[in-house]
């Protein structure tokens, strides 16, 4: 007896194949079997989700998530954080390797897709550390990271600081085919730094971090990708600089991707003055200025970022509630990514559905090479659905992340994830967990 | 308009009328400075508490004196021997102070928003002693107290700001509360250490003293802040005294009558020469002086006199 699962009445969007229409879904199994104006269910073996009025997309995947395991879990771990992500309607999540240990080895790799096995919700992509303890001077065994199930390869927390070493890695992943992240960043012009260097830095009285800092390390990375034609893929831009450095580098034929976190797409360094210093505001990469907020809005329509991704970094409340040189730079980010994008990107017209789709859900499938990203059929029954009309403010006490570290709480968004379906079963409906 | 029950954070958020009233009320009160018996009873039973995470000489025993002035009983808490040393964070700490039944506590720290946070720890009043490379609140106020004494008014008045603007809260809270009040300000050193945008803020910035110091009512010295110089801002202090300190030359720019202020502790022969920091010209003293009437009414006014 297979076992069905059908979505029907739901606006479908799927950039893969540039549906926009009312459809009925039909997961079969746990793979997409049928998409079609009006799909009958089957008596007693199929179970029916009413989609009427929301918006149905391939799975959110969010490309660049902390989730502390093994190591912090006083601050995440995989079973709370995959929580988050189906509450905020991510089917799966690419997890960064700095952890503790890090995830430099097949060891740690394998350790994290077994403890996923027990405790995840949502699929769980490990990304393994580039340099050994991601100490940025020797090679980690990338190959037999990938054998085990890495899906990327990232010292994110930090850059590769040597040329050299970035070099090796782009040129040795060719033979593993895998995406290198890095995290661009000059460590020498951004020391000390904890907000944006500008005229919020100076009237705070807080060390400012200029956007320089990125753009040096954007245009090396690229200079070093077009040297070895490796692929690679910047984390977290959030300059004005970045993304015009990256778009000539995509003009020239240079194979680079980049992300962009819905903080640095809505918020200004303003938010750090207006908020009284409030620490859930010190992110790295620092929020920037309108002009820089503006330029990255800009280059998510005209396709020079590739993805949104939340850089979900989930902190404990003693980490936060202290003085502001001494507080975690980070935002936790699965459980209201969904929203602001709806709420301040969509809505207003700066992007559509299908771009955010795209943005959410086909990119970061194609970047990572994972299944998903698509609602073809035969692909992963994996679904995420929107209520496009829910309004309702953000309320951190509420996350099913243990990181309370928000700077939007108190938020009244309009638009929420409604759904979460990773291979044909629902973990998440109508804003409650399934699982 | 009442300062009672409120924080005294930064001259940024403080609107000019309540500067006003402080300053009204410290002309008033420094007339007990002078007395033989320097004591009034109207703060009697209120604890005020200093709280420094950072040394200080002038700032934390002018609060302790102007407390005592005011028969209030100050209460010091000094980083190397308390629990910090044994991991107490300043939350902690604080709320430990509350709960002991302190009214008010002034605070000095190292990082810059400390005061800030420290008002969402607390319910009672915190009075912002210096914080990090943000502000100094009370020693602007005290700054303005001692021009009015020479000049009379502010309004027009041509300030120029000079040394290490960057690191100096003493800049900021003199550049937020002396353009509010209608002064005219110019900052000057080398530009490393000119934070950014700063003219935004409302005044003009030049790299070279002389400009920044020509037809000055007043000079005001920054400290060169030697514990705060992380980089390679400026290659050493004997080129910055060449270049960027206060001596006869560069004074010789400024308004014959022009004073010279400093917001101590002076390095004598780097930011400013000794014979100008001891010449007639000079009310370093004066504003010593000044600190203590201004923060007794600060204190009168947010510890509200009786109840």
């Amino acid at each position: 007896m297979a076992d069905h699962l059908l979505i029907k009445g739901g606006r479908v969007v799927d950039p893969s194949s540039k549906t926009d229409q009312v459809l009925d879904v039909l997961i079969t199994n746990g793979k997409i079997a049928r998409l079609a104006q009006s799909i009958e269910a089957e008596n007693g073996t199929t179970e029916v989700l009413d989609a009427t009025g929301k918006i149905v997309m391939p799975g959110f995947i969010d490309m660049h998530v902390h989730l502390r395991e093994p190591g912090f879990e006083y601050k995440e771990d995989i079973g709370t954080g995959t929580r988050a992500a189906a509450m905020g309607g991510f089917t799966a999540v690419a997890c960064m390797p700095n952890t503790q240990p890090a995830c430099d080895t097949d060891t740690v790799v394998g350790r994290i897709l077994e403890r996923a096995k027990q405790t995840a919700c949502v699929r769980v992509y490990p990304i393994g550390a580039v340099t050994k303890g991601r100490a940025g001077k020797e090679l980690a065994e990338m190959g037999e990271m990938r054998a085990a199930g890495a899906v990327a390869f990232s010292d994110d927390g930090s850059p590769v600081t040597s040329a050299e070493v970035l070099r090796c890695a782009l040129e040795y992943l060719k033979s593993f085919d895998a995406v290198l992240i890095d995290h661009p960043e000059d460590l020498s012009l951004s020391a000390g730094g904890q907000i944006n260097y500008g005229l919020i830095s100076t009237v705070t009285g807080l060390r400012g971090i200029p956007n320089e800092s990125e753009e040096v390390a954007v245009a090396r990375d690229l200079l070093i990708a077009k040297l070895t034609g490796g692929r690679l893929h910047l984390a977290h831009v959030s300059t004005k600089g970045s993304v015009e450095l990256i778009r000539q580098a995509k003009a020239k034929g240079i194979r680079v991707t980049c992300e962009v976190t819905p903080h640095h797409l809505i918020l200004t360094d303003e938010t750090v003055l207006e908020s009284g210093y409030d620490t859930n505001t010190k992110v790295n990469p620092p929020l920037r200025t309108q002009e820089d907020v503006a330029a990255l809005r800009q280059a998510l329509a005209d396709g020079t970022i590739d993805a949104i991704a939340t850089d979900h970094a989930p902190h404990h409340f003693d980490e936060k509630w202290v003085e502001f040189d001494y507080a975690e730079f980070g935002i936790s980010g699965l459980e209201t990514a969904v929203s602001l994008i709806i709420d301040r990107l969509v809505l207003p017209g700066i992007i559509d559905w299908m771009k955010m789709a795209e943005l959410m859900s086909l990119n970061p499938a194609r970047i990572l090479g994972v299944p998903g990203g698509t609602l073809e059929v035969g692909a992963p029954g994996d679904i995420t659905i929107i209520d496009p009309e829910l309004e309702y403010s953000i309320l951190p006490h509420n996350f099913e992340s243990k990181g309370k570290n928000t700077p939007f709480v108190g938020w009244r968004v309009t638009g929420a994830p409604y759904g979460t379906i990773v291979g044909g079963k629902v973990v998440m409906y109508d804003r409650r967990l399934a699982v | 308009m009442s300062l009672r029950g409120k924080d005294l954070l930064s001259l940024r958020e403080m609107s000019q009328e309540d500067m006003e009233l402080v300053l009204s009320t410290a002309r008033s009160l420094k007339e007990i400075l002078s007395r033989p018996i320097k004591k009034v009873p109207t703060l009697r039973g209120k604890v005020v508490c200093n709280l420094f995470y950072e040394p200080s000489t002038r700032t934390k025993m002018s609060f302790e004196l102007a407390a005592r002035y005011m028969s209030a009983d100050p209460v010091s808490f000094a980083k190397e021997t308390s629990a910090m040393k044994k991991g107490e964070t300043l939350a902690d700490t604080a709320r430990n102070l509350e709960a002991m039944g302190v009214d008010l506590v002034v605070m000095r720290h190292n990082v810059s928003g400390s005061c800030h946070f420290l008002a969402k720890v607390l319910d009672i009043p915190v009075v912002n002693a210096g914080d990090g490379m943000n502000e100094h609140p009370t020693q602007a106020l005290l700054d303005i107290f001692t021009i009015l004494d020479y000049k009379s008014r502010i309004r027009g008045l041509k300030v120029a700001i000079i040394g290490d603007v960057l690191h100096s809260r003493v800049a900021r809270s003199n550049i937020f509360g002396l353009t509010k009040m209608g002064a005219e300000i110019s900052v000057a050193g080398p530009s490393t250490l000119l934070p950014p945008e700063i003219e935004k803020l409302g005044v003009k910035a030049y790299t070279r003293p002389e400009e920044a110091i020509e037809g000055a009512d007043v000079v005001y010295v920054l400290r060169l802040q030697l514990e705060r110089q992380s980089k390679s801002l400026f290659p050493s202090q004997r080129e910055y005294s060449n270049f960027f300190g206060i001596n006869r030359h560069k004074l010789s720019y400024a308004k014959e009558d022009a004073i010279v202020m400093h917001p101590g502790p002076m390095n004598r022969g780097v930011e400013i020469t000794t014979d100008i920091a001891d010449s007639p010209r000079s009310v370093i003293l004066d504003q010593v002086t000044s600190g203590v009437a201004v923060r007794m009414a600060i204190l009168y006014h947010i510890l509200g006199g009786r109840d």
